[in-house]
């Protein structure tokens, strides 16, 4: 096929050759009308930027744009916008802001991305959030059966949770706390309190949470979450309880 | 070493040589290791001296004579009847009249029956010119000769205070001539009540009476500690930053400089001379007990064992030992070792034994204990002595709610202690072989009481 197609432009060279050498005296041909092209429609222009680009979770972005010659500006996902602004978005979870302008010279797009970390590192405005009702939440208590301050095996995950919870924190303190039951003595039960604190701090140590964030107080009996007199509600006044140091 | 007598305590020795030769014949046989209910019976086989305090004269028409007369004869009487080395003759029993001098004394009248008394105090009472003015004597009814064992006169300004004081006073030096050591009726017991909202310490006359609050601090005060020279009171806050030992100047009224760890540093105790206290401190991250001198310095440790360490107090006669809880075999038990660390000893054999007071001769440990203690386990958790020498133990104290923190009195014939019942806890006193028992303090929730050295 190649080589019939080299055959017709061999073709074709020859018939000009003879047609120019035989029309050498003829008038030129008028040129062809250019064709018509609608007058003053240069193409849109659009520009975005997003300040800053990074933010942890709850942060603030300051979003600018700027276009010309666009008849239609919008943001994909803020909707029509005016041709040129700024706005204040907070974005839950990474965003790209997609900004399209059209007009009648045709259409433009830009594109500013923003990364927000879920998990704050390194910034403690999030930390501050934290209140004692949420921390609490996330850092679960340790419990302690009769007389002991041996860490159970089934606090072991609790454990664990707690410990990652803080590593994620690495700004926030924390007051271990011992607590007894209101049976016993209460000078030993301060000792053995802190006992229960200190093997409590141990085991967040252990599971990789600096010393340096951790300090122990032992209640002994003087603080009881629950004031029946059985055993379920001893078993919850046997604990090791973490609470936001401030 | 424990053996050692001190001469002066010689009576003391005496009341308690039955119940230790008791203690002999109960514990022959181990077997009978589980007898609850062994009356120790002090004083059965000693004759108690029968006195009879007449009630005083009114000497004067003043006003306020009266009033004053009702608080120094009960107070008087009390206090003589608390002694517990006294067979008191009653109110009824005694003859009907106000001998206010000894000119006006009959002696037959009160030695005949069905009084009996072998000795009798009395005097008279007046207030005038805003004093009070007390003359008191104690007479010996077989002594027709001289009879006068006592004579004294006392004056103050004229409050139901004083006369509670000077009737104190007066039977105090009663107690003290015919018992051999000085009396307890002019001693203090130092306490922890939460009747002004928190945990504060607060003190009290030894009979009860003119209860006062000490500390106004913001945290939970605990465990009192009165110094020998009544001077100071050591006790344990918790702060911010845990349990410190804080120090109250009874003299100043107020707190005074005391350096203390905190974390858990708890349970001050005073060497009988006043120059040392013994501590338990977490500062190494473990309870252990340490000692310090009078103002929180030259810290040392003592103990050096994984586990709960606390409530030291030191032998009063040689402050040279030291009995403690510890918690380093599971359940707290009683020991005592040298005050370097040295020869621990373990003194229960099993149980919840805790809070351990030394007694004045330095034979005697009192201590709480529940011997069948454990979840769900029935038994008692009450008060105990045992004889350090021979390990040998008695209960004072026998199925009346949870008792704890026994504490001796001077005289070595009294203990103070804490007893909850029906969920709140009051002060009791008895006498060290368990008898007359009576509640001291009502209202509120007070405990961790601490008697005073003198």
């Amino acid at each position: 096929m190649q080589f019939t197609y080299r055959r017709s432009l061999t073709l074709a060279a020859g018939l000009a050759a003879l047609l120019t050498v035989a029309g050498c005296h003829k008038k030129p041909a008028p040129p062809p009308p250019p064709p018509p092209t609608p007058a003053a429609a240069p193409a849109p222009t659009a520009a975005i930027t997003a300040t800053p680009d990074t933010i942890n979770a709850g942060g603030s972005v300051v979003l600018t744009w700027h276009t010309s010659d666009a008849t239609d500006v919008s943001i994909e996902g803020l909707g029509q916008v005016a041709a040129n602004g700024t706005q204040t978005v907070n974005p839950a979870n990474s965003t790209s802001y997609h900004l399209v302008a059209r007009g009648d010279g045709g259409s433009a797009d830009a594109t500013a991305n923003v990364t927000v970390n879920s998990a704050p590192v390194q910034n403690n405005i999030a930390e501050s959030n934290i209140d004692e009702a949420a921390f609490e939440q996330s850092v679960k208590p340790v419990f302690y059966d009769y007389d002991s301050y041996d860490i159970r095996a089934d606090a072991q995950t609790t454990i664990q949770a707690d410990a990652n919870f803080l590593n994620q924190h690495p700004d926030l303190k924390v007051v271990v706390g011992g607590y007894c039951d209101e049976r016993g003595s209460t000078e030993y039960n301060l000792a053995l309190g802190e006992n229960r604190a200190n093997a409590a701090k141990q085991a967040l140590v252990s599971a990789g949470v600096s010393p340096d964030r951790l300090r122990t107080v032992s209640y002994g009996k003087e603080k009881q979450f629950c004031t029946d007199h059985s055993e379920s509600c001893w078993q919850l006044n046997r604990r090791g309880q973490f609470t936001l140091d401030r | 070493m424990n053996k050692s007598e001190n001469p002066q305590l010689h009576s003391f020795l005496k009341l308690f040589s039955l119940f230790i030769f008791l203690f002999s014949a109960g514990f022959a046989a181990p077997s009978l290791h589980a007898q609850d209910w062994v009356r120790t019976g002090t004083n059965l086989g000693v004759q108690r001296i029968r006195l009879a305090a007449a009630d005083f004269k009114p000497g004067t028409m003043d006003a306020q004579t009266t009033p004053l007369k009702t608080v120094f004869d009960q107070t008087f009487y009390t206090d003589l009847k608390n002694a517990g080395i006294f067979d008191m003759v009653s109110r009824s029993m005694a003859p009907p009249v106000m001998p206010g001098s000894p000119q006006e004394i009959n002696l037959t009248q009160w030695s005949a029956a069905p009084s009996s008394a072998e000795m009798v105090a009395f005097g008279a009472i007046g207030v005038s010119g805003g004093r009070v003015n007390v003359q008191g004597y104690l007479f010996d009814t077989k002594n027709a000769q001289t009879p006068q064992v006592l004579g004294k006169q006392y004056s103050d300004n004229a409050t139901e205070e004083a006369a509670r004081q000077i009737a104190h006073r007066f039977a105090d030096e009663i107690i003290t001539r015919l018992g051999g050591v000085p009396g307890i009726a002019e001693t203090k017991i130092y306490f922890v009540s939460n009747r002004s909202g928190n945990k504060q310490i607060w003190a009290m006359d030894y009979d009860g009476e003119n209860e006062h609050q000490l500390t106004h601090v913001s945290g939970i005060a605990l465990s009192p500690r009165v110094s020998p020279d009544n001077s100071r009171v050591a006790f344990s806050e918790l702060g911010k930053y845990g349990w410190s030992i804080r120090m109250y100047s009874i003299e100043l009224g107020r707190l005074v400089a005391f350096s203390s760890w905190t974390g858990t540093t708890i349970t001050p105790a005073w060497t009988s001379d006043g120059s040392k206290l013994a501590f338990s401190s977490s500062h190494s991250g473990d309870p252990e007990i340490y000692t310090c001198d009078a103002s929180g310095g030259s810290q040392h440790r003592v103990t050096a064992f994984r586990g709960p360490d606390s409530s030291p107090v030191w032998n009063p006669k040689t402050n040279s030992q030291i009995a403690w809880v510890s918690g380093r075999t599971s359940l707290p038990q009683i020991y005592i070792m040298d005050a370097d660390g040295a020869n621990i000893t373990r003194m229960t054999d099993g149980g919840y034994a805790t809070s351990p007071s030394w007694s004045p001769n330095g034979q005697f440990l009192a201590f709480a204990w529940n011997r069948h203690y454990g979840p769900g386990a029935p038994g008692g958790q009450d008060i105990y002595i045992m004889d350090i020498a021979s390990k040998r133990w008695v209960q004072l104290t026998h199925e009346e709610g949870m008792n704890d923190f026994p504490s001796w009195s001077p005289d070595g014939r009294h203990i103070v202690f804490q007893r909850e019942q029906n969920g709140h806890s009051e002060l009791w006193s008895m006498l060290a072989d368990g008898t007359q028992q009576q509640q001291l303090t009502h209202g509120g929730s007070n405990s961790m009481p601490n008697w005073s050295w003198k």
